[in-house]
């Protein structure tokens, strides 16, 4: 069980908002993360470093937890073939369409382009089947 | 320069709005999926928050713009056709992201918490994206 935290999510998001914003006005690349880790092999001299700082950055930014009051939730008991099965699937599926949650479901949708728009809505219609399906977390373990 | 610097700074901010949306909690992410029971909205706030920022800067201020201020063509993808491969692809992450509750950001984002989960599921991830390239392509 999770309370609805509306405005801390705000924030984040407004946060992420502006990331994306600036990646896209200063240097014209859009702030998937899929895409931006994909990229990253075999990727020109023009295109790992950038890709590996951003990375980075976003890795480095949960050192600021303590300074922002924040704690870390403790992860699901997962099996590690639940991990490696939804791990693949995820890999497998954000090449095959093209992002994931930040980039169709914030820079696609943002720039109201219908691709994003519907791979938004069957990515979260297949997830809300298969948390129905296995009641949520619940069976992670297996 | 200004690229990487620009990267190291709007990865930062990234992930700041990762941590500070929780959304690196699996269970929130799970909650908000399950909209037949204990229904948390919280992740329809933080995509809401980020296009409230986003939409009116790219319509106002990066749409106008023949390039990025680096001077690089702005990369947005311009097809606009729904392909099979679109619709599969998505079908396939949102039952990889409603079994772990884990997308690529919060994977990233929750990488220096020193988990054995995080590592194991990004370096899945990773393989996948990578043999899907080299199938598909």
């Amino acid at each position: 069980m999770t309370d609805f935290t509306p405005w801390s999510a705000l924030a984040g998001g407004m946060l992420l908002g502006l990331s994306v914003t600036l990646l896209m006005l200063l240097s014209g690349r859009t702030g998937g993360i899929s895409g931006i880790l994909g990229g990253i092999w075999g990727a020109s001299r023009n295109e790992w470093p950038w890709r590996l700082a951003f990375i980075g950055a976003m890795a480095a930014s949960f050192l600021f937890n303590p300074l922002l009051g924040l704690s870390e939730a403790a992860l699901p008991d997962y099996s590690l073939a639940w991990l490696i099965a939804g791990g693949l699937a995820v890999g497998v599926g954000t090449q095959l369409g093209n992002g994931c949650t930040s980039g169709h479901g914030i820079c696609g949708i943002g720039r109201f382009s219908l691709r994003s728009i519907v791979a938004t809505l069957v990515f979260m219609a297949s997830a809300a089947l298969v948390v129905w399906l296995t009641g949520g977390l619940g069976v992670a373990h297996v | 320069m200004f690229k990487v610097l620009v990267g190291l700074l709007t990865g930062l901010l990234f992930g700041l709005g990762m941590n500070v949306s929780q959304m690196v909690n699996p269970y929130k992410v799970a909650n908000f999926l399950d909209v037949t029971g204990h229904w948390d909205a919280s992740l329809a706030c933080v995509i809401g928050g980020a296009l409230l920022v986003f939409v009116p800067f790219y319509h106002l201020l990066i749409k106008p713009r023949s390039h990025a201020v680096n001077g690089e063509a702005i990369q947005c993808s311009t097809q606009k056709i729904l392909t099979p491969k679109l619709l599969i692809g998505a079908a396939i992450f949102g039952i990889g992201w409603g079994m772990v509750g884990i997308c690529p950001g919060p994977a990233v984002a929750s990488l220096l918490r020193g988990e054995a989960a995080i590592y194991w599921f990004l370096l899945s991830m990773m393989l996948g994206h990578y043999a899907s390239k080299r199938v598909f392509k």
